[in-house]
């Protein structure tokens, strides 16, 4: 702040201080004419207005509301550039980048500067850090399913209500419109405790092509029978059957047998497990304009540790 | 003399005046200085203009009210921090007229929702919330997917906040209508839910 608006803050509050004291001290004295004590000369229902002076109590209140002010502004900032005593700052509010609010923090906790959201992050750290670190040793299998880690679980928890629940479900059990289930063991990218933080690190964009151009309807119904076949269902046959040679297309991705591939996320089709949904519509519906589910990435939001931590929470959810 | 306080206590007119005085001297000090200081003017170093059809979501976020339970300003407690990412600063504010920060978290805050979320999750959530949050008590916004954008007033729109001293070129003016024209007013608001609080990198 420059130092034209300091002086222009200070002399407003200070002025404003010192104002209300003569105020207080003016009206302290009596210049009614009247004696303390006697009648100001109004009466209304026999209540009469008496020349009173200010209560004593109301006075000293004043008085320490006006101290309380003035040590206010000299220890905390309120005079423009002023700083006050004891350099107390909310937060690291001028940086521009992500890089210079790291840089801040950093350099507030090793000098002890009083910045208020730095000191809560540094104790916070001081607590929880060392927990982390230890999960962090212990491989996310281990972590999931040893007993002697059951508050690991319990934090992995918290954090999975918090940031994947809206998708996942709060039980985890996934919903319709292609949000897994992650308690099943069906997995698009694998199960395992590294493939399982590989998918929060990096987030998943699975793309499923949209069929409509290249079958047009009668074909796409065909691939619809055929690949409801693929997990037992009842099906036009005559249709299936041409379906099949159709099908050619997909085994790249979901393999000529239809299992899947967990290298691009294709889902098994033939284990009656969807994620939009089984019925004929959802399945025409996927073929005609295909899909795009995207589990968003977690590294900046959650960082290193606590995607293990909630990577051991999903891990534990399907391997009792 | 008689008590010269009387003549305030009796004047109605001399006292609304010395009311207003004395509320002036705490705006004084307290805002006009802010609409000259460095930090309330300098924008982050990742701040880009929202493109037209962030700039058409945002209105259709002020038409349907969500910033009457949606807060979009992360103040600098931990508490907050963790739930939704790094706490607002003023540069990322510099360019927002009037700003949407609201002060009531019915929802939660939106200040850094952008990226965290899919925009098939926003399209599905906006519909009916309770599509993916069972317990979500907030409204859904059907006709926003049926709704369809003209383009009619977005470069006025734009050339306003060029005004204000938002950075859009000529060209960004001229391509704006085209942009939009033909989007649901779903597409935009979720184009503009995407991209808040992505620019403080
Ligand atoms: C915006 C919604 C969304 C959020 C939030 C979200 N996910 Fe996902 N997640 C998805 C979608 C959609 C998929 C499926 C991706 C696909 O279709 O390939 C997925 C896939 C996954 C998978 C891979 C499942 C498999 O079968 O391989 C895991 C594991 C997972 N999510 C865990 C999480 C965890 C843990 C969190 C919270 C930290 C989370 N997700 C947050 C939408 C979300
Ligand atoms: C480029 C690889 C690719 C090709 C080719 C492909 N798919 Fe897919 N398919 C996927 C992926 C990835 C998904 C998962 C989409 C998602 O999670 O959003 C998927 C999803 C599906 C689903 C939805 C499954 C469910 O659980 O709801 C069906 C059905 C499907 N594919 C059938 C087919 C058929 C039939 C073909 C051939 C006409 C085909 N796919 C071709 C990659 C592919
Ligand atoms: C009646 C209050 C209310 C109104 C109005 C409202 N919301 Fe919400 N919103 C909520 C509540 C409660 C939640 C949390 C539950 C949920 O996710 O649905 C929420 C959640 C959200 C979320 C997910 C945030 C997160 O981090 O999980 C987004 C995005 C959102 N609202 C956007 C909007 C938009 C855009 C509008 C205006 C079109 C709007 N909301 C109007 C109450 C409201």
């Amino acid at each position: 702040m420059t130092t034209f608006w300091t002086i222009w803050i200070s002399v407003i509050t200070l002025g404003s201080i010192a104002g209300s004291y003569y105020l207080l001290r003016w009206a302290l004295s009596n210049k009614t004419g009247v004696k303390e004590g006697e009648s100001m000369g109004h009466e209304y229902d026999g209540i009469i207005e008496i020349n009173n002076q200010l209560p004593r109590w109301w006075t000293i209140m004043f008085y320490i509301t006006i101290v309380w002010g003035l040590a206010y502004l000299a220890l905390y900032p309120g005079l423009g550039a002023y700083k006050g005593l004891l350099g107390w700052q909310s937060s690291n509010q001028t940086i521009l980048s992500l890089e210079e609010s790291e840089a801040a923090l950093k350099a507030s906790i090793e000098s002890g500067a009083l910045i208020q959201y730095d000191r809560e992050i540094k104790f916070a750290n001081e607590k929880f850090d060392p927990i982390f670190a230890e999960y962090a040793k212990v491989d996310v299998e281990t972590l999931a399913t040893n007993p002697e880690h059951k508050e690991a679980l319990k934090v992995g928890q918290r954090l999975f209500i918090q940031n994947c629940a809206q998708c996942h479900g709060s039980d985890a059990r996934g919903q319709n419109g292609g949000f897994p289930n992650l308690t099943d063991n069906d997995w698009l990218y694998g199960g395992s405790g590294a493939k399982i933080v590989e998918t929060l690190q990096r987030g998943r964009n699975a793309v499923m092509p949209a069929w409509i151009d290249a079958f047009g309807e009668e074909g796409i119904k065909e691939v619809v029978e055929y690949t409801l076949s693929l997990s037992g269902r009842q099906v036009n046959q005559a249709l299936a059957s041409k379906g099949k040679t159709r099908f050619m297309a997909c085994a790249a991705c979901h393999g000529m047998d239809g299992k899947g591939n967990q290298m691009m996320g294709a889902p098994n089709l033939t284990d009656n497990i969807w994620l939009y949904g089984g019925s004929k519509r959802a399945v025409t519906e996927t073929l005609t304009y295909g899909r795009n589910g995207v589990m968003p990435a977690f590294n900046k939001t959650l960082g290193d540790d606590k995607i293990h931590v909630v990577a051991s929470y999903i891990y534990s959810l399907s391997n009792k | 003399m008689k008590n010269p306080h009387e003549l305030i206590e009796k004047n109605v007119g001399l006292l609304t005046v010395l009311i207003l005085f004395a509320i002036a001297l705490g705006a004084m000090a307290q805002i006009t200085p802010l609409m000259f200081q460095q930090q309330t003017m300098e924008p982050v170093k990742g701040l880009t203009p929202y493109t037209a059809l962030q700039m058409e979501g945002r209105d259709i976020y002020i038409r349907e009210g969500c910033v009457g339970c949606h807060s979009q300003m992360i103040r600098p407690f931990r508490a907050e921090t963790e739930r939704y990412g790094h706490y607002s600063v003023a540069g990322e504010s510099v360019w927002e007229r009037p700003f949407l920060w609201g002060s009531k978290r019915t929802g939660p805050d939106l200040a850094r929702v952008g990226n965290r979320y899919s925009d098939e999750w926003h399209r599905v959530h906006l519909l009916n919330p309770r599509n993916v949050v069972p317990e979500s008590n907030m409204p859904g916004y059907p006709w926003l997917a049926e709704n369809i954008l003209d383009g009619e007033l977005i470069e006025k729109k734009l050339s306003l906040f060029r005004d204000f001293g938002v950075p859009y070129t000529d060209e960004d003016i001229a391509g704006a209508k085209a942009a939009v024209a033909g989007k649901t007013e779903m597409e935009a608001l979720i184009a503009y839910l995407q991209s808040l609080g992505t620019h403080l990198k």
